[in-house]
């Protein structure tokens, strides 16, 4: 499986070194074969001299029978490797043990996301939907043009032939064939305009469960991050930046840096000074000993909960709207019973496992790049910009990413853009320079979700039921000020409001509206973007208006979920594999439900929650119903719910960045605290049985947890939660 | 001044600041980047390391501490224990992006070392260290006892 089976010896550090160096000396092709994928998986040059099958961007056949997907979309624990290789295979009929997966160049024209439009690039859970019928076509066209080669060599009808496994076979004659035997034939053919794709029914990948591609090398410690890019004559960067967002350079002494052993330039770029050494240790030591004076005119100089604040008072202000059906603030002006409640999100850090890091190779006219990229398209422009070169003159190899979350897709390319900034200023004569940012770095870095505040009403009427619904939402827009401000709508930034704006329920008056704040701190989608806090303000509020009506969570919004099958679909899952209606919890315990449409996967969990004597809450269990149309790879949609899970009851539970005077008063893993083994709860997932085409499932699973919590919470003591994370960690 | 001590079963001998971490001289100097940096402050479990069989973080763990001790890492794994977790990792496909899973197989490891039936709460004692921010740990959990299921039933 993958490309670890090419050599099955392990190599030293010694002789990858040097390979990879013979490897950057041949062409930039060579180097992206060994990027993204394992160290051991390094492919041979040799390989690609003897013939290959290309019959398009997608798929590369080889004579020895290997087949290689090519991937336009990072893989960064998501699973998309895999995903994209489980459709090829599957139209092509390859065995499963035969491929490899490589990550593709930057390049637009063949590789671009198509839910993005012309730009390359991961997010918004689009790699499955954007590439099924595209990945689809691409692996039925090679698997055409094979039979095509296999018939006019045997001289039999093409329709004579089946394949089964990577082999071709010809019953009439007993003749079969391997793939490689094909690939001079098949290449000299022409490729197909049309090609009859499977019917669904006769998947056999699709919905089974291959082994993902990228395991192996991520158990025995050879996956390729950027962190374990080394370069013959490569340098470590660490940048000092300013302890205010906004703030800049006034003056520095480097005396003392440049005095550490091991430091080799000492150099001020715009976002800071950086130390550039020969290894981490002596960057950092020299970091460490570097003097700057910051300027700080134009730095952001608020505290969090000064922001807070302003943001409670701009929820009472006129706001624009995002959403309009009937008069909700007459309806809930007239209505019997009335209801509000406001909800407070902090500032979130991603915090990827792996800290930021880019390696560049940066000459006059060419810039190499090596990084879990997951803009490529968008860093290139920048990191050409940067260079003060042509974005055809930058290349970029896609290495596994240690985690993202949204962070290493932003339109400012921040870290690229530093990594490129330094090798100009260190000279651009090609030395590899590898920008390393530490935890400190990461948490202090920006680029957070928004801080948002919420404030919901409603209005039931004599008869319980639910007559009016307005939302107000308050916080930084995401997109404003990028090159994606294209998609703010009168003056709506869609990342602010999804999941509130589209909210499900049938409810004749509904409004929802955004106050868009202005801040000095950068910020950025993170996991599930905007229904990361708008999916806890609308299940947390209808929670508590489905206890006014005096009616238990499930039943009031199924009742109002009549009209949309699959959002019910997976409400109903939910409930009854959790057992919501069986036999109530003991004392101090408590079940929540809730439900989200995110990026058109729709998710619902219940969460069981035990709260002890001094408030502390323990999470024990979450039982997840997902719908994502035809499920590629139940077992990858099974991790990702369990992952994204656990990632969002982190968040809940202890996330927040905060700010006091501007300054960011978390650090590393002990203030920015994130869950860990002995806080995870057991969590089920069920998969929706389904025929729609695919979406995603990297982000939604994150969505619903926050609210079923609290709403379990709210079971087991009576008590809501209205600001994240819980006023005390681990306690309501 | 150069350190001497046995790396994955090998005398080795680096030279390099003796204050330098373990984590970053068997990475940058001995050349084996299996083992991750993620927080540098013994915080997340990324570095873990085996330091005479014992998973310790080698972010914080000076070079010269380790002068005539034996030091295992992911690359060195190749007790019954540790194989036997890397073997349940890739059964029930434990790993996302990977990045923190060296250090999640070393800390496994040592606790099947010496703990052959660990209950869930000797898991949470043994794992609690190892941040994951994939959240895998459902997988982690089912992944050492499978392996702990697997090694006496070769027994």
């Amino acid at each position: 499986m993958s490309a670890d089976t090419a050599v099955p010896r392990r190599r030293t550090r010694r002789e990858f070194l040097k390979e990879a160096g013979t490897v950057t000396a041949v062409a930039l092709t060579i180097g992206f074969e060994w990027a993204g994928t394992s160290r051991r998986a390094s492919a041979l040059a040799a390989a690609r001299t003897r013939s290959t099958f290309t019959p398009n961007a997608f798929v590369r056949i080889g004579a020895d029978d290997s087949v290689t997907v090519i991937a336009k979309h990072l893989e960064m624990g998501q699973g998309a490797y895999t995903g994209i290789a489980t459709i090829v295979a599957e139209e092509l009929d390859a065995d499963w043990t035969q491929i490899r997966v490589e990550s593709a160049p930057a390049d637009a024209k063949r590789y671009a996301n198509l839910a993005f439009g012309t730009m390359q690039g991961t997010g918004g859970s689009s790699a499955m939907a954007n590439s099924w019928t595209q990945l689809r076509e691409a692996g039925a066209k090679a698997r055409a043009m094979l039979l095509a080669a296999a018939a006019k060599g045997w001289k039999v009808p093409a329709a004579e032939l089946t394949v089964d496994k990577g082999i071709i076979y010809h019953a009439g004659s007993k003749r079969q064939a391997t793939f490689g035997s094909l690939v001079a034939t098949a290449a000299s053919l022409p490729v197909p305009d049309t090609v009859t794709l499977k019917d669904p029914k006769d998947f056999e990948l699709i919905g089974h469960q291959a082994p993902r591609v990228d395991v192996p090398a991520k158990v025995d410690g050879t996956a390729q991050f950027t962190l374990d890019v080394a370069l013959p004559g490569m340098l470590v960067a660490l940048l000092k930046r300013a302890p205010q967002f906004g703030a800049t350079v006034k003056s520095f002494d480097a005396s003392a840096a440049t005095r550490v052993k091991g430091v080799v330039k000492v150099v001020q770029v715009p976002r800071g000074v950086a130390v550039i050494a020969q290894s981490f240790w002596a960057a950092k030591q020299g970091r460490d000993a570097l003097i700057v004076e910051w300027d700080d005119n134009n730095a952001e100089k608020r505290s969090s909960a000064a922001l807070m604040e302003e943001y409670r008072r701009l929820a009472d202000q006129p706001a624009r709207s995002a959403r309009k059906d009937g008069d909700a603030v007459a309806a809930i002006r007239d209505a019997t019973h009335r209801m509000s409640a406001s909800y407070e999100f902090p500032f979130l850090a991603h915090a990827p496992m792996e800290p930021l890091d880019a390696v560049v190779k940066l000459t006059s006219n060419s810039c190499e790049i090596w990084a879990g990229d997951q803009f490529q398209t968008v860093d290139q422009a920048n990191a050409a910009r940067t260079a003060g070169l042509d974005p055809q003159q930058v290349s970029i190899h896609t290495l596994y990413a240690g985690g993202s979350f949204g962070r290493r897709a932003n339109p400012y390319s921040d870290y690229i853009v530093e990594a490129v900034s330094i090798a100009k200023a260190y000279g651009a004569d090609g030395t590899p320079i590898k920008l390393q940012w530490t935890r400190e770095d990461d948490i202090h870095g920006g680029l957070y979700r928004p801080m948002y505040y919420h404030k919901l009403e409603a209005g039931l009427s004599d008869q319980k039921e639910l007559t009016g619904w307005r939302h107000v939402i308050v916080g930084q827009s995401i997109l404003s000020g990028t090159l994606m401000e294209f998609m703010v709508k009168d003056g709506i930034d869609p990342t602010s409001v999804e999941g509130a704006a589209n909210i499900a329920y049938v409810i004749p008056n509904v409004s929802v509206e955004l106050a868009t704040t202005k801040t000095g701190v950068p910020t950025l989608w993170w996991r599930v973007v905007g229904s990361s806090h708008t999916t806890f303000a609308v299940e947390a509020f209808i929670d508590e208006v489905a206890h006014a009506a005096g009616q238990d969570g499930f039943t009031f919004r199924r009742r109002l979920l009549e009209h949309h099958p699959r959002m019910k679909g997976v409400l109903e899952l939910a409930a009854e594999k959790a057992g919501w209606s069986g036999a109530p919890l003991p004392k101090g315990k408590g079940r929540g439900i809730a439900v989200a449409e995110a990026f058109k996967t729709f998710v619902a969990q219940v969460a069981e929650v035990s709260v002890d004597d001094k408030g502390y809450v323990s999470v024990d269990r979450v039982v997840c119903a997902v719908d994502c149309g035809i499920p590629i790879n139940p077992d990858v949609i099974a991790a990702q719910m369990e992952g994204g899970i656990g990632f969002g009851l982190g968040a809940v539970l202890y996330g927040a960045i905060t700010l006091k005077e501007g300054r960011v008063e978390q650090d590393n893993f002990n203030s920015y605290r994130v869950l860990r083994m002995n806080e995870m709860p057991k969590v089920e997932v069920h998969i929706v049985p389904s025929m729609e085409a695919p979406t995603g499932v990297g982000e939604p699973g994150v969505a619903p947890v926050g609210p079923a919590v609290a709403n379990a919470i709210f079971a087991a003591t009576g008590k809501r939660v209205y600001v994240l994370p819980f006023p005390k960690p681990g306690t309501a | 001044m150069p350190t001497s001590f046995v790396l994955n079963g090998k005398a080795t001998t680096l030279d390099a600041d003796p204050n330098m971490p373990l984590l970053w001289a068997i990475r940058e100097v001995a050349g084996l980047p299996g083992t991750k940096f993620g927080c540098g402050m013994a915080l997340c479990g990324a570095c873990s390391v085996h330091l005479d069989g014992q998973s310790i973080r080698s972010c914080v763990t000076p070079l010269a501490s380790v002068a005539g001790r034996e030091v295992r890492t992911i690359e060195g794994l190749q007790s019954h224990a540790a194989k036997a977790v890397q073997a349940a990792w890739i059964a029930l496909q434990v790993p996302q992006c990977g990045y923190c899973q060296s250090g999640q197989i070393m800390s496994a490891a040592a606790l099947l070392e010496k703990n052959a039936s660990p209950t869930d709460a000797d898991i949470d004692g043994a794992m609690s260290g190892n941040i994951c921010r994939c959240a895998t740990y459902s997988r982690i959990r089912a992944g050492i006892h499978a392996a702990a299921r697997s090694i006496k039933a070769q027994v």
